[in-house]
């Protein structure tokens, strides 16, 4: 057997298209020493890119992924091995003709060719397919089919080339040791290799090889079953391989693609079939390739009569036959997103894992880019290994979770749509009172959050029209109007809010100021008791969180942050920690928070504790101990809300005694207890906050977002060369809240958006930013206070004119909409009276 | 002419076999199933045979309900109907206790006026390589027997219509490969013929015949006691096979050993 470097500064786990791609981006960027080892053999080792569809149709709702496709599609071109197609996406049903309206606005958002079309014009393009069953269809010209196994060799050879890398087939990793937190060395069965770092992109195999180290890449290998049929004489009459368009029969779950005279079928109908990365079978034990199990054909069956229906002509035929029948591996995750980045469980242990060979080389790039200097130019965020929460990396939430999701691939999801399996991991101390007020619970990192209460419901009828009910079904999904009333109580009375969820934690140790200092933007060298809300930046002046700080002691500094994000927060704060005086300690699990906010929260809060709480006893943006009967509680005088209150912090065991004390308290005043529809939506949107991962990402600056402060502390911290370019730079783009002026549809219904609408001007030509990027709505929201619903967005300096009016594009129809700011300024009280009455 | 074809699920042994942990049977885990390629042909050769003689096929099986799987990849492939003849323990089954259970098929067919003409097995089961159940079962119905038969074939100038009957023929050309070539016999009917792979080309199944094997009827019997039992002790895996790789050498230098290699083999004399 051949041995292999006994060194490298990187070893890749992976052959197939992720594997290639990054030991290509690697080495482009100046990587030396690398290996690359598979088990199997080259150029197919056997992994889910050799028995790949190898598709590519570009419009996803989600942008990272539609970034992650359009770059691969790009890279794929360079490397000729990209086929335009064309695909179309058809809708056998009303209800999903809704969903191609809607995923024409994702189209149109992310600037990608997109056209609905009749039965007959897909006919035109596809003579096999029945135009009777189908309603209509989403057309995307730009489809095509890749060669993803030839552009992984050219990847692999010019990587080779550059003379940076040693590629080990037929080698098997037996171990990785891993000393002081750190990767030390991978054993393979052809000899040792002493590295500090590891990528582990092996597909459905990258659990298995992270559980080597310790490590958790939670996905599940799972079954899509695809078929072959041929030859069909209607296609083998044509000359090449890919001749006509790829149909995406979106109802049936299923997708049908010409290959040469053959039809490939494959479905995502069937149950859910997982699999154990363990129980994958050795090459040696395999019929195929290890990720091409036995056929099950029974799972199979309902979809041949589907496809029959839809291309009766062709597969009626007795003498086109199945000749090739898989279920087929590929790797599945708890919330759909890939698995890209360092774990935050080993240092130097990197995942590329979870990806389809639509964005094989786009992650390729991008986590290279990660690797050399941190600034993956595509946003990948929503991707990062960092974000799950322990419970997330289980077997039984992934299967869980992947089992639930697996029908959704091709399903519709309303963004809004909460999942039902492995609920009720996380529960806040309160937990039964929201049960008895009938609360509707969603759920975020694991805890069950009230979304709204049905209690409050009596609400409905003292505020009347001002709750903005909606009549659309898919508007109202996921949503009530009790949020809005909940939210006008608070306005007018007072809220309060369980926000157990927060991530907490404290960054403690003689050198605990120099370490936040480093990492925020804001002054941070401040007295004890003031509480900070800063910007979180990466080296090029992207956002990579927002989230408030507390100064607890002159050494001690609290962090809250959200559920959704702050695993990630944990993870970056801890890698930029000095190398001794300052440590972590999460203590989200040790503190329960509950928001009391309105202008009758001094009243309540006053009402059960002897502490000072007026405007001068208590100002805005100070925190400190009080004692509420006999609790001690950290109240911290801030708002998401916009309005008059405070954060109380109370161990959680104490967490449903503060909430019965300010309960009672509140009772005379009119206190309601508010779901995070308002925390989340109403509340911070007629306040034009700003949310991570909607508005705040690594493509938009502090200036564009609104959020310049005047001045720039002295002391040096993450991103402050690329900030300070940033405010003598002029702005590539404006983040702007726009009010939509008519809701009325083009049958009389009221329509009420729900984000990610693209916004064009009079004529309805796209609007497009410094960025490159089309305008769209990253945020949506009632503002109940205001009587509007509002929009925020992104759109050219130019078109950011208070006043300007545009229009919003919502299930292709358009609504007039006008620009209402252009800056971070509220549009509901505009001068914060309210947060600091 | 109607015609048998008795099947078997074994394990698709493309890729390494290992053992379970009793020692007594394969680890099925990663294995996908299949019938043998005898038995492809053999169905193949039923459906041809019947369709020219508008004849009917049964496929039937003895086994576990996970052989349903194998009934209806043979019902896709052009048979009419399967009898699932079930036991939850198979492996309890000699060739014997076999033969019988497709004898007593037979037989409670034939009671109920459904005549096999021909009962088609494979030469050899795939698996236990036994090439017993054609014979025993030959006996055990009392009718000729021929074995390691690639070929079938409705010979119009030998074959005798049965004027009794019901019109079908009452003997068969069967083809089968001898030390000196190919053997052709004139086989009277009933009988029970074992088929070699080789004489056809198996189908794959359409669409439309997969959608038809989903409604074909399907009958589930109860296996009848095994009487003989299965002897089989344990199982033992071959000594691994050396894939001991010699470079003779690069380019023209390793011709000579290269001819010796092949005058070694016996490829060259």
């Amino acid at each position: 057997m051949a041995s292999i470097p006994t060194q490298a500064s990187v070893v890749v786990i992976g052959a197939g298209i992720v594997g290639n791609s990054l030991v290509h981006h690697l080495a482009r960027l100046g990587w030396r020493d690398i290996v690359q080892v598979d088990k199997g053999p080259l150029p197919n080792p056997g992994g889910s890119t050799g028995h790949a569809s190898n598709f590519i149709f570009p419009v996803d709702h989600s942008r990272e992924i539609t970034d992650l496709t359009l770059d691969s599609v790009r890279q794929y071109k360079e490397l000729g091995v990209f086929t335009q197609s064309g695909g179309f996406e058809i809708a056998r049903t009303e209800e999903r003709m809704q969903e191609l309206r809607r995923r024409m606005s994702s189209a149109q958002a992310w600037g990608i060719e997109s056209h609905l079309v009749s039965p007959e014009e897909v006919v035109e393009k596809v003579p096999y397919v029945d135009a009777g069953v189908i309603v209509g269809a989403f057309w995307t010209p730009s489809v095509g089919v890749v060669d993803s196994v030839g552009a992984g060799t050219q990847m692999r050879e010019s990587a080779q080339q550059l003379g940076a890398l040693t590629v080990s087939p037929n080698t098997e990793v037996t171990g990785i040791d891993v000393e002081d937190g750190r990767i030390a060395r991978v054993h393979t069965d052809r000899g040792t290799i002493a590295t500090d770092k590891v990528l582990v992109a092996c597909g459905v195999w990258s659990p298995r090889i992270a559980a080597m180290a310790g490590a958790a890449i939670p996905l599940t290998p799972a079954v899509h079953q695809m078929i072959s049929v041929g030859p069909v004489p209607d296609l083998a009459a044509i000359p090449g391989e890919i001749s006509f368009p790829i149909i995406r029969d979106m109802d049936t779950f299923c997708y049908e693609r010409q290959h040469g005279s053959d039809l490939e079928i494959g479905s995502y109908a069937h149950r859910a079939i997982l699999h154990e990365p363990d129980e994958i079978p050795s090459i040696d034990a395999a019929k195929l390739s290890p990720t091409e199990m036995p056929f099950t054909a029974d799972d199979f069956d309902p979809q041949l009569e589907q496809a029959l229906e839809l291309m009766p002509d062709v597969l009626s035929n007795p003498d086109v036959e199945i000749r090739y029948a898989i279920n087929g591996l590929l790797s599945l995750t708890p919330d759909g997103s890939p698995i890209l980045g360092e774990s935050p469980q080993v240092k130097g242990l990197w995942s590329a894992a979870a990806v389809w060979v639509k964005e094989g080389p786009g992650v390729g790039r991008a986590v290279a880019e990660w690797m050399t200097n941190g600034l993956p130019e595509v946003d990948v965020q929503g991707a990062d290994i960092a974000r799950f929460h322990s419970h997330q990396r289980t077997r039984e939430h992934v299967r869980a979770r992947t089992s639930e999701a697996f029908i959704k691939t091709y399903g519709i999801v309303h963004p809004g749509e909460q999942y039902e399996s492995d609920r009720n991991v996380r529960l806040s101390p309160m937990h039964s009172r929201h049960q008895e007020l009938g609360a509707e619970f969603f759920e975020a990192g694991g805890w069950e959050r009230p979304q709204w209460y049905a209690s409050n419901a009596h609400l409905l009828e003292e505020f009347g029209d001002r709750v903005m009910d909606r009549t659309a079904e898919w508007d109202s999904r996921w949503w009530s109007p009790i949020i809005n009333a909940e939210h006008l109580a608070l306005r007018e009375r007072a809220g309060i809010v369980d926000l157990s969820s927060f991530v907490i934690f404290d960054v403690a140790g003689p050198r605990a100021l120099d370490a936040v200092q480093g990492i925020v933007v804001a002054q941070m060298d401040v007295p004890v008791g003031r509480v900070v809300y800063t910007p979180v930046l990466d080296e090029a002046g992207g956002f990579r969180s927002d989230l408030t700080i507390i100064r607890l002691a002159h050494d001690r500094f609290r962090v809250v942050t959200g559920a959704a994000h702050g695993m990630v927060d944990v993870k970056w704060f801890a890698d930029r920690l000095p190398d001794s005086g300052a440590a972590i300690a999460d203590l989200t699990s040790s503190f329960t928070t509950i928001g009391i906010w309105g202008p009758r929260a001094r009243d309540i809060v006053a009402a059960v504790t002897t502490a000072d709480m007026s405007n001068e006893g208590f100002r805005f943006g100070t925190a400190r101990t009080i004692e509420v009967g006999s609790l001690e509680v950290l109240a911290s005088r801030i708002s998401y809300v916009g309005d008059l209150g405070w954060e109380l912090y109370v161990p959680m065991e104490s967490g449903a005694k503060l909430w019965d004390v300010l309960r009672e308290a509140g009772a005379g005043h009119g206190l309601v207890p508010v779901g995070l529809g308002v925390y989340g939506t109403t509340g911070r949107i007629e306040k034009g906050y700003r949310a991570f991962g909607a508005e705040l990402d690594s493509e938009r600056t502090v200036v564009e977002v609104g959020m310049v402060r005047p001045k720039v502390k002295t002391q040096d911290f993450v991103g402050r060369a690329a900030h300070l370019r940033h405010r003598e730079e002029e702005p590539k783009t404006v983040l702007c809240s726009l009010t939509v002026d008519d809701h009325t549809s083009s049958t009389g219904e009221k329509r009420y958006m729900l984000g990610g609408e693209p916004i064009v001007d009079q004529e309805g030509q796209p609007l497009v930013d410094g960025h490159g990027r089309r305008s769209y709505v990253t945020s949506a929201g009632s503002a109940p206070s205001l009587g509007k619903h509002v929009l925020m967005a992104f759109l050219p300096p130019a078109e950011a004119v208070v006043g300007n009016r545009l229009q919003v594009v919502y299930l292709e129809e358009r609504y007039p909409v006008t620009v209402a700011s252009v800056d971070a300024t509220p549009l509901f009280d505009p001068a914060n009276d309210r947060i600091r009455s | 002419m109607d015609i048998l074809v008795c099947i078997k699920r074994v394990p698709d042994i493309s890729g390494q076999i290992t053992l379970d942990a009793s020692g007594r049977d394969i680890d099925h885990g990663a294995l996908g199933h299949t019938i043998s390629a005898h038995e492809e042909c053999a169905v193949e050769l039923a459906v041809q045979l019947a369709g020219a003689s508008d004849g009917e096929v049964t496929i039937l099986t003895l086994g576990t309900d996970d052989a349903v799987e194998q009934l209806r990849a043979a019902l896709a492939v052009g048979a009419n109907d399967a009898v699932l003849v079930e036991t939850e323990d198979p492996g309890a089954y000699g060739p014997e206790d076999i033969a019988y259970a497709i004898a007593e098929v037979v037989r409670t067919r034939a009671n109920d006026g459904q005549n096999y003409d021909l009962v088609l097995v494979g030469n050899d089961a795939a698996d236990t390589g036994d090439f017993q159940v054609g014979v025993r079962l030959a006996y055990e119905l009392d009718r000729p027997v021929l074995t390691g038969i690639t070929l079938l074939r409705l010979a119009e100038e030998t074959a005798e219509v049965d004027s009794a009957g019901d019109g079908g023929p009452t003997s068969i050309e069967a083809h089968g490969i001898g030390p000196a070539g190919t053997e052709i016999f004139n086989l009277p009917l009933p009988a029970v013929v074992a088929v070699q792979e080789g004489g056809v080309e198996p189908r794959y199944p359409s669409i439309p015949g997969r959608m038809k094997a989903k409604k074909a009827p399907l009958d589930e019997v109860d296996a009848p006691e095994p009487v003989h039992g299965n002897p089989r002790v344990a199982l033992e895996l071959p000594p691994e096979q050396s894939s001991t790789v010699t470079i003779l050498g690069e380019g023209p230098e390793a011709a000579p050993a290269l001819v010796d290699v092949l005058e070694e083999i016996g490829v060259l004399r």
